[in-house]
């Protein structure tokens, strides 16, 4: 009997384990939002994470939608050329990178680059008790290492978005009229006239919210890592993977929202 | 000044604290002693609410220290943490003058500097450190920043959690005499633990002995030596006989 038992116990175990940790996650997150509009706010901390995520996050973007773009126009045109469809090369790139492919992949490279030292530092901080001397320093280490780092996710990722859309499309653009004989200006009229201000609100749109979920993900795994090495490699890991998961299935779920009609 | 009353604290089936009962009077410089794991920084990092009792009190001049405004509550204590706890992504001069920057006592930013540079020159820093990142320092160095910060904001009361662990016994006497300096200029309540017996005679004016998560004894430094006590003659003397198991 108990052999029966014994994988719907470790089902179960593993069922609560899960809901208790997205329970903490949820209170996290509240705690988050409910201090953004609690003063004090620490805006010389909130400028250096829009900076951080922002600014210093742009060479990785710019290039990984860059080489995007390009590989997307390439596949579309051959794909195209098995019914007759190479002319479609701007439209599909456009629609491509502006509602998916943009924000995906800024979402993507955030959490590689941004998610990761956010919660690498964090966790260093609270294993050298740094986290307690901003306590006793009359500190709330939520106040001033969250709500900056987070907001700064919401408000500069959408920028980031929009920034990696133009370049990749510029990528598409690139591979077209370098590789594949398309006319230039015609290839950019089609891309405007295709792309609906829709298109462009939704993208920005999954960029706040893969931007807040990047960051947060790096401050909650920080907060609560475990003690030595071991529990800020671990931290570390878990920020990160968690960030892609949770970006792509946000994604998923927005894409049904905003294109399901 | 503060007062423990049976104050208990369990991680899990560890039971840390078991009922620890200790007084410290307004003025005093009292040392915890006890061995690694005794619970010693659990129980100065209870007064301060970084870790929350199961059970008991703390009280801080009569008032139950988890009640009232934490902020101002904290405002009231300067702490030398054991590794220096200093926050790296800040020059040394912000980091003195943390306090002094933000929250209720924010001051101009000029003036917070010529603050941290005084505390700097207290602890015997030059003004060039100011300007240097924390972990461009010696640890004898980040001990002395460490300090500086825990005054700057010239506390009432001044935790100090094992001052001289990884320091030079040179660089530990010459930190262990800036505490004691610091402690009676200010005229500061003084709680700090260790198990380093020469800040305990540098710094204390009385010692308390925490083992199996009570107050085993307490007393003048100066009785020390003559306890009688078996836990504090075997802890002094560093013997691997007596009550105190040498294998934890």
């Amino acid at each position: 009997m108990s052999r029966v038992l014994s994988p719907l116990a470790i089902l179960g175990a593993l069922t609560l384990s899960a809901l208790a940790a997205l329970g903490r996650l949820a209170i996290f997150t509240g705690q988050t939002f409910a201090h953004m509009i609690r003063p004090p706010f620490y805006l010389k901390e909130f400028g250096a994470a829009l900076m951080n995520v922002g600014y210093f996050s742009l060479p990785v973007i710019g290039l990984t939608t860059l080489f995007t773009g390009g590989a997307l126009a390439l596949q579309i045109y051959a794909g195209g050329a098995r019914f007759s469809a190479e002319a479609v090369v701007p439209q599909i790139v456009a629609i491509g990178i502006v509602r998916e492919l943009g924000p995906v992949m800024v979402g993507l490279m955030i959490a590689a680059r941004v998610t990761s030292s956010i919660a690498a530092e964090i966790a260093t901080m609270k294993v050298t008790e740094q986290l307690d001397a901003l306590v006793t320093l009359s500190t709330h280490p939520m106040k001033y290492l969250t709500v900056p780092r987070v907001l700064a996710g919401i408000i500069v990722v959408p920028v980031l978005v929009a920034v990696g859309n133009i370049i990749g499309i510029m990528g598409g653009w690139a591979v077209a009229v370098g590789t594949l004989d398309f006319n230039s200006a015609t290839y950019l009229q089609n891309t405007a006239d295709f792309l609906e201000t829709s298109d462009i609100v939704t993208s920005l749109a999954k960029g706040a919210v893969n931007g807040g979920i990047a960051t947060l993900m790096g401050c909650y795994y920080g907060m609560n890592s475990g003690r030595g090495a071991m529990g800020v490699g671990k931290a570390t890991k878990g920020s990160v993977e968690a960030a892609a998961v949770l970006i792509l299935a946000a994604n998923f779920i927005l894409t049904g929202i905003f294109f399901s009609s | 000044m503060i007062r423990f009353e049976n104050v208990h604290k369990a991680f899990g089936s560890n039971h840390v604290l078991r009922g620890v009962n200790l007084h410290i009077p307004k003025g005093e410089s009292m040392v915890i002693i006890g061995g690694s794991g005794t619970g010693k920084s659990v129980a100065l990092k209870s007064v301060l609410g970084l870790v929350t009792p199961d059970s008991g009190t703390i009280l801080v001049d009569g008032k139950d220290s988890t009640k009232g405004d934490h902020d101002a509550f904290l405002a009231r204590f300067g702490m030398l943490f054991q590794g220096g706890a200093l926050f790296d992504s800040l020059p040394v001069w912000q980091n003195v003058a943390f306090r002094l920057m933000r929250g209720s006592l924010k001051r101009p930013s000029d003036e917070a500097r010529a603050i941290a540079v005084e505390k700097l020159r207290r602890v015997g820093l030059k003004e060039e450190v100011a300007d240097r990142f924390p972990a461009e320092l010696s640890g004898g160095m980040q001990k002395r920043v460490g300090l500086a910060r825990a005054i700057a904001a010239e506390p009432e009361i001044i935790f100090f959690d094992e001052p001289t662990t990884g320091l030079d016994p040179i660089m530990a006497g010459v930190i262990n005499d800036l505490i004691r300096e610091i402690v009676v200029e200010m005229g500061a309540t003084a709680m700090t633990i260790t198990h380093d017996m020469s800040s305990v005679r540098a710094i204390a004016d009385k010692v308390a002995m925490l083992h199996d998560g009570v107050i085993q004894w307490t007393g003048p430094v100066a009785d020390l030596d003559k306890s009688g006590d078996p836990y504090v003659t075997q802890f002094i003397s560093g013997s691997a006989e007596g009550p105190i198991e040498a294998v934890r």
